[in-house]
């Protein structure tokens, strides 16, 4: 059984320090992923969720424990983050930021040339593949960035509110389209998000954390049948019951950072 | 709501139509001023110095600069001062630029040696290279090579500086995408900052290409046996104005063309803006 553990956290803290006061973003927190998981972060702001993910993409380092990304095979590299809107580099086209990581690995051109046709036919953003991303708007910038990701192939998929700049509309699109690519690769992914309906949409598993300090404080199966729309989601009687206990732990949560 | 078809007054097709066409004379009437002004100005100093208001000896009127212009160039002279200047400010540009380009991403790259290069930069950046001229001169002789060396030294700080200032203002979430998926040192230094510092960039060069021909004019005045500031200071000696103001108007010249030329490449090269 502990052969299929993707991701592994281990009793991970990350201080900020400065000069007068330091701030604990998050404290031992353990975390097991299993691979091919579809994992949901969701906490009261501040509680180190972004932090917890930057850690894990490389770009900050845990103040002390450790966590380990399997690897299945020696070509892929271990993660890949999906940024927020403004990740997607303006100066590149829609087709060479999607090819982004694979340029970056110096793979060869055909290869990169397909499997950047694959990704871009996937999120439909073919016939917009030479154009800037300054002439397309905040849904099609976002479906740059998740073909970008998996285009990649990495081991594990690191996704920090993607869709929270996007109205409601392009959210629902873009959820299904995250769910039918990842219903295809089968990619291990840890997600943050505010929003309960997407965790309850989208997540395998929901991890709820805690601010000052940030630590996890309960998790939650989300046993409803793929593929899902949101309205089984939504008219799930047991589900029901969780988003209530989910939406009053936050609401405590923002009660008590006030108090 | 009362006609879909449009009876012509509430197509909103003609009625954008009708703001776009507003919009294009607006467009060429701001052309035309700017057409106009020098041509105006050229015409009241025609007018003044002939009507006497302005001394002809110091200023003669734009016709007679005109056919100076003329004399000068067929008897060929002309041309050897032009293709002389153009040649060191082309030379002078490129070893000003190059090198102000490079170590400008450096500087904006890495910290270390932003914090190490800086001062250097800062404690230069007010010398005029002019004033270090004479020594340049006992360096490099009084040909060619000395001139392009001063010119590359007063192009290279706009260069430098705004080149860091160009990485510096590139987002963090991009270095962040570029480091996530594995960019090589390289692969950041022409994928990421080289770009991204690109449009700032060019507002450095564009200042450059100002200041290399303030340079060239100063410092073919200074110690040159050719070029247009030899023409213009020879001139001036001689007392003969309107030679002078051939070299000037020539000056004047370049330097509106190359900034338009650089503005036009700025679009070619930065297309995603
Ligand atoms: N670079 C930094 N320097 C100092 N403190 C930081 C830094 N980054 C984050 N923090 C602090 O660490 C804590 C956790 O921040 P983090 O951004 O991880 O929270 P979050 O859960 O992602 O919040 P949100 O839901 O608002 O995005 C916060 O108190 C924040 O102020
Ligand atoms: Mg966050």
């Amino acid at each position: 059984m502990s052969n299929d553990v993707k991701i592994s956290i281990e009793d991970l803290t990350k201080v900020f320090y400065k000069k007068n006061n330091s701030v604990t973003a998050f404290k031992n927190v353990s975390l097991e992923v299993k691979e091919g998981e579809f994992v949901c972060l969701v906490g009261p702001s501040g509680c180190g969720k972004t932090t917890l993910l930057r850690i894990l993409a490389g770009l900050e380092h845990p103040s002390s424990g450790q966590f380990t990304i399997a690897a299945d095979s020696d070509f892929r590299p271990l993660q890949s983050m999906v940024f927020q809107e403004k990740g997607v580099i303006p100066w590149l086209t829609v087709e060479e930021n999607v090819a982004f990581g694979l340029n970056m690995r110096h793979l060869p051109k055909e290869f990169i040339r397909k499997q950047t046709d694959i990704y871009l036919k996937k999120v439909g953003l073919r016939n917009f593949s030479k154009l800037y991303p300054n002439e397309l708007s905040g849904g099609m910038k976002q479906r740059i960035s998740i073909a970008r990701a998996f285009a990649n192939d990495p081991e594990i998929l690191l996704m920090d509110e993607p869709f929270a700049a996007l109205d409601e509309q392009n959210k629902f699109i873009l959820q299904e389209e995250l769910l039918s690519i990842w219903s295809e690769t089968k990619k291990t992914v840890l997600f943050i998000t505010h929003s309960i309906d997407e965790a309850l949409l989208l997540s395998d598993r929901i991890v709820l954390m805690s601010a000052h300090p940030g630590k996890i404080v309960n998790e939650i199966k989300v046993p409803i049948p793929r593929p899902r729309t949101m309205e089984q989601v939504r008219a799930n009687a047991e589900m029901a019951e969780q988003f209530i206990a989910i939406w009053n732990h936050l609401q405590q949560e923002v009660q008590r950072s006030r108090g | 709501m009362r006609d879909e078809k449009g009876n012509g007054l509430f197509d909103p097709y003609e009625t954008e139509q009708q703001e776009w066409k507003k919009q294009q004379v607006k467009e060429r009437s701001k052309q035309l001023l700017t057409i106009i002004s020098p041509i105006l100005i050229l015409l009241i100093w025609e007018i003044c110095s002939r009507t006497g208001i302005l001394d002809i000896r110091f200023f003669p009127p734009p016709s007679a600069i005109v056919s100076t212009f003329f004399e000068l160039a067929t008897n060929g002279l002309l041309w050897t001062h032009v293709s002389v200047s153009l040649y060191r400010i082309a030379a002078g540009f490129l070893l000003g630029v190059i090198p102000g380009v490079v170590i400008g991403l450096l500087m904006g790259l890495y910290a270390p040696i932003r914090h190490f290069i800086s001062p250097i930069v800062m404690a230069l950046m007010p010398i005029p290279t002019l004033a270090l001229l004479p020594i340049i001169i006992i360096f490099f002789g009084i040909g060619d090579f000395s001139k392009i060396v001063t010119i590359a030294g007063s192009v290279f700080f706009p260069v430098v500086i705004n080149t860091v200032a160009g990485v510096l203002s590139i987002e963090k979430v991009h270095l962040d995408v570029a480091k996530n998926y594995g960019a090589s040192p390289k692969d950041f230094f022409f994928k990421i900052a080289f770009p991204g510092a690109l449009p700032v960039m060019l507002e450095g060069i564009q200042m450059g290409q100002a200041i290399a021909l303030l340079t060239i004019v100063a410092a073919e005045m200074m110690g040159a046996t050719s070029g247009i500031g030899y023409l213009i200071w020879t001139s001036y000696k001689a007392f003969m104005l309107k030679e002078m103001f051939v070299g000037l108007i020539l000056i004047s010249f370049f330097g509106f063309l190359f900034s338009l030329l650089l503005r036009g490449l700025q679009k070619k090269i930065v297309p995603w803006r």
